[in-house]
């Protein structure tokens, strides 16, 4: 205990602007009296950026992003999305999920449209729409393919698809490239940057992964061990435009990817 | 099976069989066992009967109401108890009893209550068939991945779209397997029925045959019995392999 209390740091001043899309209020999750698992979050994700929350395992950055998502209650707080209160999961939000949580009876096709299609929208005006997200994300040809007919890679791709497909203002990706080997995860990187580029989202993005947060990100939220609470804020300052390798040997990304590892390392000792 | 390297169709095993069954009736060992190719001259003048006709259309009546009742009761039954806990700790327990209880035993209960007619053979039927239709999709439904829920709540579907859009898809495999099942208890349960009842239909006619002894017609009879679970499982067994690609794949 004594150690936890000597690395903590002073909380990061909650920082709301009109320029934020989501905003996240005074949110702690307690699973059970004795089991916090998040602590007063206060926290702005600006419109059209990329933020990621990162930490170690445990450190209740999925409840977070769950609880923007409306897929569960704080036990305190609140979140508004365009200034709205969340209550439940809505049509301005899309989820793109670890396990990819594809219907595996639905072709890709079907999978990719479900969003819609929940929405009630005509076959044809969803299929239409399906078929341009799923040549967007790289996977022409594929759509009457099943789930179990994919790479690990080409799945996520297709839960990517489904969740851009809706046209949400706020794309929320947990963990989205754990479960795809390192080739595969660092070309979808570059994929998910170059799609962004053109569809202007808002991202929440979850990682545990230093090295992926700075390479994607716009901002990079560290949050500490159990309970969760916002410990840093790092802005990598990255130029998404130039190249994969010219980012990576990059200044701002090195000294990011220090700065963030510095600061994590002091939950290990 | 190999055999000296060989594959030999399985189909082979049965005529084995069948050919040891033929010599032990030849050899008249045992006056239980008939010859086999005296049962099947039996069986084809059976088929041809009236009674046989009428018991036929009367057990599958019985046997179809049954199942239907099961197949929806159980079914809705599993997805209640799957998706609310306080059913599931409330029932589970009856419903576990139910699936391995002698359920012959409540037949004559049953008599008492529905009387000596079909409509006893159906609720026999149901009762037979129902549990285990209710427990496989009970363990359908707690087996989809909770982030596929998750994904129909995050897209916006109501509770209804939830239901018959992605859990009764993803269940599908273990519900299909609990039907299989149903139907081979059930025809254990129209038989049993019948012969509890003892007056109707195939069950009348057992009870005609074994207590003569007239083996052959026994023996006729059972076979068409046989040979109809057989192709009710295969089936559903079929039914299944169509949901096959995806009951592995869905963690």
């Amino acid at each position: 205990m004594a150690i936890a209390e000597q690395n903590t740091i002073p909380l990061a001043a909650p920082t709301f602007s009109d320029n934020n899309i989501v905003e996240v209020k005074g949110v702690s999750k307690f699973y059970e009296p004795d089991i916090q698992a998040l602590l007063d979050i206060n926290l702005g994700f600006p419109k059209g950026q990329m933020t990621t929350l990162l930490g170690p395992s445990g450190c209740g950055k999925t409840t977070l992003l769950k609880i923007i998502a409306g897929l569960l209650e704080p036990t305190e707080g609140d979140v508004f999305v365009n200034g709205q209160l969340v209550t439940g999961p809505g049509p301005e939000r899309a989820f793109v999920f670890q396990d990819f949580a594809l219907m595996p009876w639905a072709t890709v096709l079907r999978n990719v449209s479900f969003g819609l299609e929940l929405r009630g929208m005509a076959k044809d005006e969803r299929y239409e729409i399906a078929r341009r997200y799923i040549t967007n994300v790289g996977l022409e040809g594929f759509g009457e393919k099943y789930p179990h007919e994919l790479s690990g890679g080409m799945r996520q791709r297709v839960g990517l698809a489904r969740a851009m497909a809706v046209d949400a203002d706020v794309l929320m990706m947990d963990e989205p490239f754990s479960a795809v080997d390192e080739q595969t995860r660092r070309q979808f990187q570059e994929d998910l940057l170059n799609l962004l580029s053109i569809e202007k989202k808002t991202v929440l993005f979850v990682t545990h992964s230093i090295e992926e947060a700075v390479y994607v990100s716009d901002q990079i939220v560290l949050l500490s061990p159990r309970p969760g609470r916002i410990n840093k804020t790092v802005r990598p300052d990255i130029d998404h435009a130039a190249s994969s390798d010219e980012i990576r040997r990059g200044k701002n990304y090195l000294d990011s990817v220090e700065e963030i590892w510095h600061e994590l390392k002091g939950y290990l000792e | 099976m190999k055999i000296f390297g060989f594959q030999i169709p399985s189909v082979f095993s049965l005529l084995i069989w069948a050919g040891v069954w033929e010599v032990i009736g030849q050899l008249e060992w045992v006056f239980i066992f008939p010859p086999l190719s005296g049962v099947l001259i039996e069986l084809w003048d059976l088929v041809g009967t009236n009674a046989f006709h009428k018991a036929s259309i009367s057990t599958l009546k019985s046997f179809c109401y049954g199942m239907f009742f099961a197949i929806t009761g159980g079914v809705s039954l599993g997805f209640f108890m799957g998706r609310v806990d306080a059913a599931n700790k409330l029932l589970g327990m009856w419903v576990n009893i139910f699936a391995s209880a002698p359920l012959s035993s409540l037949v004559p209960v049953l008599i008492l209550l529905f009387g000596l007619g079909q409509t006893t053979i159906i609720v026999t039927v149901v009762l037979f068939a129902i549990w285990i239709i209710t427990l496989d999709t009970l363990a359908g439904i707690k087996h989809v991945s909770p982030s596929l829920i998750e994904m129909g709540q995050s897209f916006g579907a109501s509770r209804w779209n939830l239901l018959y859009k992605i859990l009764f898809w993803a269940a599908l495999p273990e519900i299909l397997a609990g039907i299989r099942m149903g139907f081979i208890r059930a025809v254990k349960g129209v038989i049993i029925g019948q012969l509890l009842v003892s007056i109707i239909d195939f069950g009348q006619m057992f009870a005609t045959f074994s207590r003569n002894l007239y083996m052959e017609e026994f023996w006729a009879l059972t076979l068409v019995l046989f040979v109809f679970a057989l192709g009710i499982s295969s089936l559903i067994g079929e039914m299944e392999k169509r949901v096959e690609y995806y009951a592995g794949v869905r963690d």
